[in-house]
């Protein structure tokens, strides 16, 4: 199985490199459109500032790419947020795959929500084998709001969107590879996705 | 809802753990790595490292160190100590770090903050702060608490969470290494005060301690090294006793 994932110049990718070969796998870090495209599941992560991230997809072309692919394809994090219509981080407009619009938490919490969070409401063989409230690792100040694609969600102040789905495309706003074992699963899920 | 975060610290010289470390079934207590290991599997919510030496190689030393940690460990981890460049922190994320700690660096020079969060993000920015009470004030201190300094706890605190750092790791000199417990009312007012998840550090003795910390001291996430590596606290034993009394908790 060939994993490519989007290696655009954000973020901590070399976790996400490591999850897959502690499941078995080699996963290769590619910004290569061909290489991309060929791939059997792509990942596309995220960590950093939305309108910075954006500027650096379009600089590569790949933000014309990345909504063409036929592949399951995952965003992580900010590559979630990214996948969205717009973010409220730089005023940022997103790919628009997903139908929900990321918006930034109020101050009634503490920014950012960093730690571990229960995930409810699980749907899609993404969750496969995952209980209700399992918990999964979070950093992040803006979230995207329940819509018709959420596939999990979370509480912090309200209720949000933990993983979002459409056709081929999954994003998780946690880090499955920093999830321990829970995440571990999620990672294994989408391979066989 | 959001748990709260058990975090032990290992202190790392030259590429190896120091302190005593009393792990019976552990073949090399000097291997960070393998003692990271460990905790991640008794159920640390997430590590720090905290590297003390200061030798010509450290970076690389410590560069190494991470890249080994991130292939084999599969919860969050921070690096700290001595880190002071841009460029520091690029190498240090870039092997696989999810956070690095600042202290010395950015009281000397607090813009470094703001370029930090700038390039890499609030999120993966800790601002260690080490304070002592001088005189009922509480005094930002330097070189692990030897050095004060001319700030005031809370007012260094409110000036690092607007430059943007994303966790305040509050370690009361006056209560570390004697466990007797947390210093639960300046973190109390450090969490009313900010708006940014606060760790507690310096005085973890027993698990009422850590009770208090999150119930009286509001602390986001406590972190203690001694009573982890000498097992005087089992972290599963801990976590169950804190889910017991209502804390939130990932069990």
């Amino acid at each position: 199985m060939k994993i490519v994932i989007i290696n655009y110049g954000a973020g901590n990718i070399q976790s996400i490199k490591f999850a897959f070969q502690r499941l078995g796998y080699e996963a290769v870090l590619s910004q290569n459109e061909n290489e991309i495209k060929n791939a059997d599941k792509v990942v596309f992560p995220g960590v950093g500032e939305a309108s910075s991230a954006m500027k650096m997809l379009r600089q590569s072309g790949l933000n014309t790419l990345i909504p063409t692919l036929k592949q399951p394809v995952l965003g992580i994090c900010l590559g979630m947020q990214l996948m969205c219509h717009t973010s409220e981080e730089g005023d940022t407009e997103g790919l628009g795959i997903f139908d929900c619009d990321v918006v930034k938490f109020s101050n009634k919490v503490k920014v950012p929500q960093i730690g571990w969070n229960e995930i409810s409401n699980l749907k899609t063989d993404l969750f496969k084998g995952i209980s209700e409230k399992e918990h999964i690792y979070l950093v992040h100040s803006f979230f995207a709001p329940l819509c018709k694609e959420t596939i999990a969600t979370s509480d912090y102040g309200l209720s949000y969107s933990a993983a979002l789905a459409k056709n081929n495309f999954y994003g998780v706003q946690f880090h499955p590879e920093k999830s321990s074992d829970v995440g571990e699963q999620i990672l294994k899920n989408f391979l066989t996705l | 809802m959001l748990a709260k975060r058990i975090i032990p610290c290992l202190d790392i010289k030259d590429g190896r753990t120091v302190k005593g470390i009393n792990f019976v079934d552990l073949r090399d207590a000097g291997d960070p790595v393998e003692l990271a290991e460990i905790y991640s599997k008794e159920g640390a919510d997430e590590l720090i490292f905290l590297d003390i030496s200061a030798t010509e190689q450290k970076r690389k030393t410590l560069a190494e160190l991470v890249y080994h940690v991130a292939e084999k460990v599969n919860i969050p981890f921070t690096v700290g100590g001595g880190i002071s460049s841009v460029e520091d922190v690029d190498m240090l994320l870039h092997n696989g770090a999810d956070k690095v700690s600042i202290n010395s660096s950015a009281v000397k020079n607090p813009q470094l903050i703001n370029d930090l969060v700038a390039k890499f993000g609030s999120q993966c920015i800790v601002m260690a702060i080490d304070a002592k009470i001088i005189d009922g004030e509480w005094i930002v201190h330097l070189v692990g608490g030897k050095v004060p300094t001319e700030l005031n706890l809370f007012e260094w605190a409110k000036e690092v969470e607007e430059r943007g750092a994303g966790e305040i790791l509050f370690t009361s000199m006056n209560h570390d290494g004697t466990k007797n417990g947390f210093a639960n009312e300046a973190l109390a007012r450090l969490s009313s005060e900010l708006n940014i998840p606060i760790i507690a550090s310096g005085g973890a003795g027993n698990v009422q301690h850590f009770v208090d910390t999150f119930i009286d001291g509001k602390a986001d996430a406590a972190l203690a090294a001694s009573v982890f590596h000498f097992k005087e606290i089992e972290i599963k034993d801990l976590k169950a006793e804190l889910k017991k009394k209502g804390i939130p908790m990932r069990i």
